[in-house]
């Protein structure tokens, strides 16, 4: 698949905003209905339902253990759900392997980051997908692709993409593997703690970087426990707790107390912030 | 140098004002401007560049030039009538570093993933055996088919071998250390209660693969090949280059790529020049042996499998990073079983140059001092123990390094325990440069 080879950008850039005449911007790229997961007698999941919407942040929180890894891992095709429906742009699904999900546009960026730290930016962002030319690596295509996605993403301060991954800053690194999620026609980027071992600075280029992704039409989910993050980067959050989704809903209809009484009681007595706010279930 | 080992890119001018450390931290600050490292970078960009990457650790082919070079200027001095630097004793000396350079090569390969395989010396002897009992008169093969066959044989070793690793998950240094032993038991069986085989008999399929190291090419045809492959390499490089230059992308400056394309031909011209002179004490000997395009032909080839093809990428990748690679969607146990079906492959042509040297294979090879010259030659040579970091070209330097040793030792009349001190010495040396880099380097990738 080429680098976002069907959009009209003439400078093959990243395209910016969402795109025109797509599929109903009102119906989530990707709806989770009673989602199930258990691992021998360990139940993981129950019956969890969420929407990811594109163009939109949604932010996934919750305690150690409360299943979050394990969620993206079924979305990113690493578990199969024992139970329950995935609809992909209204379209029932199953995903039962990480190529299945990057055929569909779903693209994980782990928290260890998975990249070579001997191979240079441009050789991770195109490894396992190599362009060829005649049966040998095409590297003047790839540089240039790469070159064009990091610049859509304003990822502009690594002095060469030539250089080692091992060479680059942490901030750096999370942005190169940001920029491999999102060479592939991507839809749907989900980051697993993405801050978590940042400094500032760093951290806020990362969050920058996010917020591009949305700009750019973008679904992207975030998993964090820092929620001072969170409430900076996110439209929607969803909480779960002991495996159970226990709200979800528009940034605005939380605050921080809120957000910790549902991931460590599973409700919340405050008030919500802001009218319209629904804790989905406390099944 | 090409592509891949380049990375010089002109330093951003936020990079000039803020130092490197500030501008990392400022991304969005500068905005849509040009797309990183695309500026084509100038000759002393380019310098200071890897200026930085030696200081950072990463000094590439450094040390073993710089070995090299002292021990050809040692050994010269040394030498009685300074005989090291004659034209017969070089020609000698690339003859006796063939086998181990060629060793070396195939076992980077396994080296790159951060493995090793102890097996390869008694396998290469193998391939040596299978070649040289084939054109014994009683199957009497065609000296081109023997050679194939020896090398399919080690294959098969090295698709045993590399499968019963990946699946079931042995380290390789116990399943090669059981197949150390294992193909010397066979070797012994293979050559009988003779104890040898031997091809220097006067039939053509014989001649032709003892010819191998003792059979020279024609000076005016070594010229006439020389001045192609010459040119063959300067147009593909320049293209190249050039092409990048062209549309922008990181590419080393012209008079690098100049001078690249000139340090080839000189190479070339002296190589080829040293063979054509009349070596021989009583009848003339004058020519290029055919062992030096040989081996020439599996450092292009290796080079461009290791550089230029998907599978020497993933190769790279995972001795980086296994999980990563897996990540991406590498096959990775597809990839280490391969690599060490390379590996016994190329022990096996290394096995059939020996064989030529020696004239036959007996009893008496000592593949386990093979497999360790091998090993050291490559990491002589600048291939990392750690995997991820090595080129075939490493095999090549660190091999004529042994070879050097092991050759100028003898010119001095010391016994083997001296060569075996030495070449341990400066093994010692080069893995110890090995692991400081590593260290200084990559502090954020300390493995256990």
């Amino acid at each position: 698949m080429d680098l976002r080879s069907t959009t009209t950008s003439p400078t093959g850039d990243v395209p910016s905003g969402p795109p025109v005449g797509g599929p109903d911007i009102s119906q989530p790229l990707l709806r989770l209905r009673g989602i199930s997961k258990h691992f021998g007698a360990v139940q993981a999941l129950y019956g969890v339902d969420l929407d990811l919407l594109a163009a939109e942040v949604t932010a996934l929180c919750g305690d150690n253990g409360a299943g979050k890894s394990v969620l993206t891992k079924c979305i990113a095709g690493i578990h199969e759900p024992d139970a329950g429906e995935m609809l992909w742009e209204g379209r029932a699904v199953h995903i039962r392997t990480p190529n299945d999900a990057s055929a569909l546009g779903i693209e994980t960026v782990y928290q260890d980051l998975a990249l070579a730290d001997n191979l240079d930016i441009v050789q991770n962002m195109f490894l396992g997908r190599e362009r060829l030319s005649r049966g040998l690596l095409d590297e003047d295509s790839m540089e240039r692709a790469a070159g064009r996605t990091l610049a859509g993403l304003r990822v502009t301060t690594v002095r060469s993409i030539r250089q080692p991954v091992a060479t680059l800053s942490g901030g750096q690194r999370q942005a190169v593997a940001v920029a491999k999620a999102v060479m592939w026609n991507s839809k749907l980027v989900m980051l697993d703690e993405p801050t978590a071992a940042l400094g500032v600075a760093q951290t806020r280029m990362v969050l920058d970087l996010i917020r591009r992704l949305k700009d750019h039409g973008l679904a992207v989910m975030v998993i964090s426990h820092n929620l001072n993050d969170v409430f900076e980067v996110a439209d929607r959050i969803a909480v779960l707790r002991l495996g159970r989704l226990v709200a979800q809903d528009r940034l605005a209809a939380f605050d921080r107390e809120r957000v910790v009484d549902f991931m460590t009681t599973g409700t919340s007595s405050r008030p919500a912030p802001a009218a319209g706010a629904v804790a989905t279930s406390d099944r | 140098m090409n592509a891949m080992d380049g990375q010089p890119g002109a330093p951003s001018i936020d990079e000039e004002t803020l130092g490197p450390e500030a501008a990392a931290d400022l991304t969005a600050a500068v905005g849509e401007a040009i797309p990183p490292g695309v500026v084509p970078g100038t000759l002393r960009a380019y310098l200071r560049a890897w200026l930085a990457r030696v200081r950072s650790g990463d000094a590439g082919v450094l040390p073993v030039v710089v070995g090299l070079i002292a021990v050809t200027v040692v050994f010269t001095i040394v030498s009685p009538n300074h005989v090291f630097l004659s034209a017969a004793n070089l020609v000698n000396l690339f003859d006796q570093s063939a086998v181990f350079i060629v060793l070396a090569i195939g076992e980077g390969f396994v080296l790159l993933l951060g493995e090793i395989d102890l097996s390869i010396g008694f396998v290469a002897a193998i391939g040596g055996i299978v070649a040289a009992q084939l054109v014994q008169p009683s199957p009497g093969w065609p000296w081109w088919l023997a050679i194939a066959a020896g090398l399919l044989a080690c294959a098969a070793i090295g698709a045993l071998q590399g499968t019963i690793i990946t699946r079931l998950h042995i380290p390789a240094f116990i399943v090669t250390l059981a197949g150390y032993l294992i193909w010397f038991g066979v070797m012994i069986v293979i050559l009988g209660p003779a104890g040898q085989v031997s091809i220097t008999a006067p039939l053509p399929d014989q001649q032709a693969l003892y010819g191998l190291v003792y059979g020279y090419i024609d000076p005016l045809v070594a010229w006439v090949g020389l001045a192609v492959i010459v040119a063959v390499y300067a147009v593909v490089t320049w293209r190249t280059d050039a092409g990048r230059r062209r549309s922008g992308l990181v590419a080393p400056p012209v008079n690098l790529t100049i001078a690249k394309i000139l340090l080839v031909a000189v190479a070339g011209i002296l190589v080829v020049a040293i063979c054509n002179v009349d070596r021989g004490k009583f009848l003339p000997i004058v020519g290029v042996p055919w062992v030096i395009p040989v081996v020439l032909a599996v450092l292009v080839l290796w080079t461009i499998l290791l550089e230029r093809t998907s599978y020497g990428r993933h190769v790279y990748a995972v001795g980086g990073s296994a999980e990563a690679a897996r990540r991406a969607g590498i096959h990775v146990p597809r990839v280490r079983t391969l690599a060490f079906v390379l590996c016994a492959m190329t022990a096996g042509l290394a096995g059939v140059i020996y064989c030529s040297q020696l004239g036959g294979m007996t009893t008496n090879i000592n593949g386990g001092q093979l497999v360790l010259y091998a090993v050291a030659a490559a990491v002589i040579g600048g291939t990392s123990l750690f995997g991820g970091r090595g080129r075939a070209r490493d095999g090549l330097l660190g091999g004529l390094v042994i070879g050097a040793i092991y050759n100028g030792l003898y010119l001095l009349g010391l016994p083997i325990q001296w060569q075996l001190i030495v070449t341990g010495l400066v093994l010692l040396a080069a893995v110890s440069v090995d692991s400081l880099s590593r260290g200084q380097s990559a502090p954020t990738l300390a493995r256990a």
